[in-house]
């Protein structure tokens, strides 16, 4: 009997020592390396809500994923930190021809990639003709490129892209088909970044394949070679840390900070947690309810310039009783507004008069938000004859967004003060990934919704072109609407302007006109993201564009 | 035996092979979808056209199936698209597997060690205060949601008293990676100190995953060994002059062990379920994390294989539990 017990333990530990004889520690016991001062950490470590998707820029969507990029990889343009602005980044200075097609863009001299290659006009038209020339899979995995280009090589009439040429070492000439702001802002889009030619070639960067439902990446996506502050040490899939280290050869300042961990923590009172315990540096996009409490806590809340809309949108087209301005006007006469921003967004929320944040070339600065009037509302609602008005209001649900931290508390808030003027309103919700998206844009089933936009750079086309430009397929179905087109027009016509201060000019008439003609839809408001570090952390300037970079932030002890 | 066990695999492939069709046309039939969650407010009608095409999803939803048969049958189960794009959905699941079993495995190990021994005791004792106080216990166990729980547990420990560690599975060591079980690789390659760590980290989310399972198999031990304390062949054992280790052994233990045993396979199935909270809570990185991720990102490669692979394993525990009836009962051997 006792033997019997005794023996399985016995082999137990065989078993133990005999796989422990088999398997090697693979870890490297170098240590990290010493960052010169000793009152600092070499470790930045920081909490991301998600895992990062590629680390090709060119097929990344998400915020999780550019986070990280962000500190690997550099475009021709950057972003000047703390504003909205473009700066010069690997192309130090740029000129368009006159006629604004042909764009001349002088490099920085002496840049590597991390891979020892040289940075020059030819990798720069490699990275450009990389790009246009995606084919199959590649094309819809771009879809940045997509999005900001139109159309890839074998549609040449649908893209903005035309041609690259390096005309000697350091200069390179981008030719472009048409006239627009956007250009040449949106090469500081981190998906647009330049990358190793030689590493790209060697991780076959392109062949992206559809699978199944999914696409597959190239090896090149988990090796990227960029000319950024850091450069990628490891992805540890296990336990789902994400490893940057210096890039020794990168053109500038050493990063403060030898290394950045980036810990996957989906849940955002654990990331909380975390940086109580210290156990984290600082994590995004906080609660704005907890912004208070870090900050007693003794943690900084970084809060960026607001560079977003909240809207209320409408469809004429579902609900023909929207199509009488004096309808619309009254919607957003009864919506409180004011109260709403001063209960329920972080503090440095403001109501919106327009569908542009005040930071964007062309906001109106002379345009006042509808004031809330519930008594104005019924009188127009009256004139118009719409006193027994029924609305499907919906709101998304399982989501928050930067511009609408807790949708079904705004939603509520408005159902209320819809229904205070009469208004019937029949609630909707769907899971934002459950259909929402899909009932705004595609199916147009609801009267009126909440949604908004967070800005990828400064321009106003990356606002209102988005909403109204495309007069047939747009959420506020504005082709059933008498202005719809001439609105369509303006907006392309004013993108297509060279001159700045022409262009701003026409942007400011056009809001204008937005609200006091047109009013598709009720902007509501314009909502600061945060971010949060310990008291320990100095050195990180907040970016409307939640841009980030984190090769000047320091750690102390 | 073996055509008992034989039958229940071929069992296990049916439930599989109609819980595979149901789940195909259900996650399909939901609205919104893959092309959505990627494309976001970006979303034109052009690009959900084109995204759509590229996925196969325009399809009728039994072609879809058909050809989602067709690479299953070749081991190749589809590619994440939101979990972790690109990556083989088979892929994510095997890599994430030994995480939710290093856990439940502490979980389900840490509720038996208490909850067997305890529930006899409080037995025997019927009716005194620790009795009584181990039932509120179990009470309280079964009534608190584990996320508050988690988060109270992280609070005292982590946050207040800095013991333990808050979430995660191991710190930043650089360890070496070769079965995926922390604990174990830290032991395998002698890297003692991956293995201490991710001992630390396993404290707190097996505590929070324990609970329940505890509660559940206290009260069933309780209810079951009371029941068998009353038969009549107890006392006649007693009676006979035998031993009281021999009669707890062979005679009360092993016929109350039988609903304990079917009680403890139940709750590793349901450990499943309480893994995908916890997991999530504690940032564990296993099957439940990546289910939870699957089903807001419409994964549906990722959600097809999670919840196959969960279903499997439920129907193969059972399996197990039957077993070992027929080990610990020998009538059940001849039915």
């Amino acid at each position: 009997m006792r033997l019997k017990r005794t023996a399985p333990i016995a082999l137990m530990a065989v078993a133990a020592l005999s796989i422990s004889a088999c398997a090697e520690s693979e870890r490297d016991d170098s240590g990290g390396g010493d960052s010169g001062s000793s009152d600092l950490k070499d470790t930045f470590t920081f909490g991301a809500a998600g895992a990062p998707d590629v680390f090709d820029p060119l097929y990344a969507t998400d915020g999780e994923t550019f986070r990280i990029t962000r500190q690997i990889h550099q475009g021709l343009l950057g972003i000047t930190p703390g504003t909205a602005d473009i700066q010069p980044e690997l192309a130090e200075s740029w000129e368009p021809s006159e006629d604004g097609l042909s764009w001349t863009f002088s490099l920085r001299e002496g840049v590597t990639f991390s891979d020892g290659e040289p940075f020059d006009a030819e990798a720069v038209c490699y990275n450009m003709d990389r790009m246009y020339n995606q084919e199959g899979a590649g094309q819809q995995a771009a879809e940045y490129w997509t999005y900001f280009f139109g159309s890839f090589s074998d549609d040449p009439e649908g893209s903005l892209y035309d041609s690259c040429e390096a005309t000697d070492e350091s200069t390179a000439v981008i030719n472009i088909t048409r006239n627009t702001s956007s250009f040449p802002t949106i090469l500081s889009l981190d998906s647009f970044s330049m990358q190793s030619p030689a590493a790209l070639e060697a991780g076959d960067a392109n062949n992206v394949q559809a699978q199944g439902e999914g696409f597959t990446y190239p090896e090149y996506s988990t090796n990227p070679v960029g000319v950024g502050p850091y450069v990628l040490e490891s992805y540890d899939q296990a336990n789902q840390t994400i490893t940057l280290t210096a890039n020794e050869s990168y053109y500038g300042d050493a990063p403060a900070t030898q290394n950045i961990v980036f810990r996957v923590i989906p849940d955002e009172s654990t990331r909380r947690q975390e940086l109580q315990a210290g156990s984290i540096d600082g994590y995004d996009l906080p609660n704005p309810v907890d912004w208070q409490g870090l900050e007693d806590d003794g943690n900084t809340v970084e809060i960026r310039d607001a560079f977003n809309i909240l809207y209320m949108g409408l469809n004429p087209e579902r609900n023909e009783a929207l199509q009488d301005l004096r309808v619309r006007q009254a919607i957003a006469h009864a919506l409180n507004r004011e109260q709403l921003v001063q209960t329920q967004l972080p503090e440095g929320a403001q109501v919106a008069s327009q569908f542009i944040p005040e930071a964007v070339s062309g906001y109106n600065p002379d345009l006042e938000p509808y004031p809330y009037d519930p008594d104005r509302a019924q009188e127009l609602l009256a004139e118009a004859g719409q006193e027994d008005l029924t609305l499907t209001f919906a709101f998304p649900t399982e989501v928050s967004r930067p511009y609408m931290p807790d949708p079904q508390r705004i939603h509520d808030a408005f159902v209320q003060d819809l229904e205070a003027v009469g208004i019937t309103v029949e609630v909707v919700s769907k899971p934002w990934n459950g259909g929402y998206l899909d009932d705004v844009s595609a199916n147009g089933a609801y009267d009126a919704w909440l949604l908004g936009w967070t800005g990828d750079y400064n321009a106003a086309d990356n606002f209102l072109g988005t909403f109204f430009s495309n007069l047939n397929q747009n959420d506020f179905h504005t082709s059933v609407m008498p202005w719809g087109e001439t609105l369509s027009q303006d907006l392309q016509a004013a993108d297509a302007i060279v001159d700045e201060g022409e262009r701003e000019a026409a942007y400011q008439e056009i809001n204008a006109q937005l609200r006091d003609e047109y009013l598709p839809g009720i902007p509501i408001s314009h909502s600061p993201p945060a971010l949060v570090v310990s008291g320990d952390v100095e050195g990180l300037t907040p970016s409307p564009l939640t841009a980030e970079t984190f090769d000047t932030v320091t750690v102390s002890q | 035996m073996a055509r008992f066990i034989i039958r229940r695999l071929l069992q296990m492939v049916g439930v599989v092979a109609v819980l595979s069709v149901l789940l195909f046309a259900w996650l399909r039939s939901l609205p919104g979808g893959t092309v959505s969650a990627i494309l976001g407010e970006r979303a034109t009608p052009e690009t959900r056209a084109a995204l759509t095409e590229a996925f196969g999803l325009d399809q009728p939803i039994y072609v879809q199936y058909l050809k989602f048969v067709q690479r299953a049958a070749t081991g190749d189960f589809g590619v994440s698209t939101g979990v972790l794009p690109g990556t083989d959905a088979l892929q994510i699941f095997v890599d994430r597997l030994p995480a939710t079993i290093e856990l439940s495995v502490a979980a389900l190990g840490l509720a038996v060690l208490l909850a067997v021994p305890l529930g006899y005791l409080s037995a025997r004792r019927s009716g005194s205060p620790l009795d009584s106080g181990l039932v509120i216990l179990s009470l309280v166990g079964v009534a608190v949601p584990v996320f508050f729980l988690a988060f109270l547990l992280k609070y005292q420990f982590a946050v207040e008293w800095n013991w333990l560690p808050v979430s995660g599975r191991q710190d930043s060591l650089g360890c070496t990676r070769i079965t995926n079980f922390f604990v174990l690789d830290g032991l395998m390659t002698r890297e003692f100190d991956c293995s201490a760590s991710a001992l630390k980290h396993l404290v707190l989310p097996s505590l929070a995953l324990a609970t329940i399972p505890f509660a559940v198999i206290f009260r069933i031990t309780r209810a079951s060994v009371l029941e068998v304390l009353g038969e009549d062949y107890v006392r006649t054992a007693e009676s006979k002059g035998l031993t009281a280790r021999v009669v707890r052994a062979r005679h009360v233990m092993r016929n109350a062990l039988l609903p304990v045993v079917t009680t403890i396979g139940l709750q590793t199935g349901a450990l499943l379920a309480g893994a995908v909270l916890t997991e999530k809570v504690f940032a564990w990185g296993g099957i439940g994390d990546a289910l939870a991720r699957a089903f807001e990102v419409r994964d549906y490669a990722v959600l097809q294989v999670l919840i196959l692979a969960a279903a499997g394993i439920y129907v193969f525990i059972n399996l197990l539990v039957d077993i070992s009836y027929a080990i610990i009962d020998p009538r059940v051997r001849t039915r």
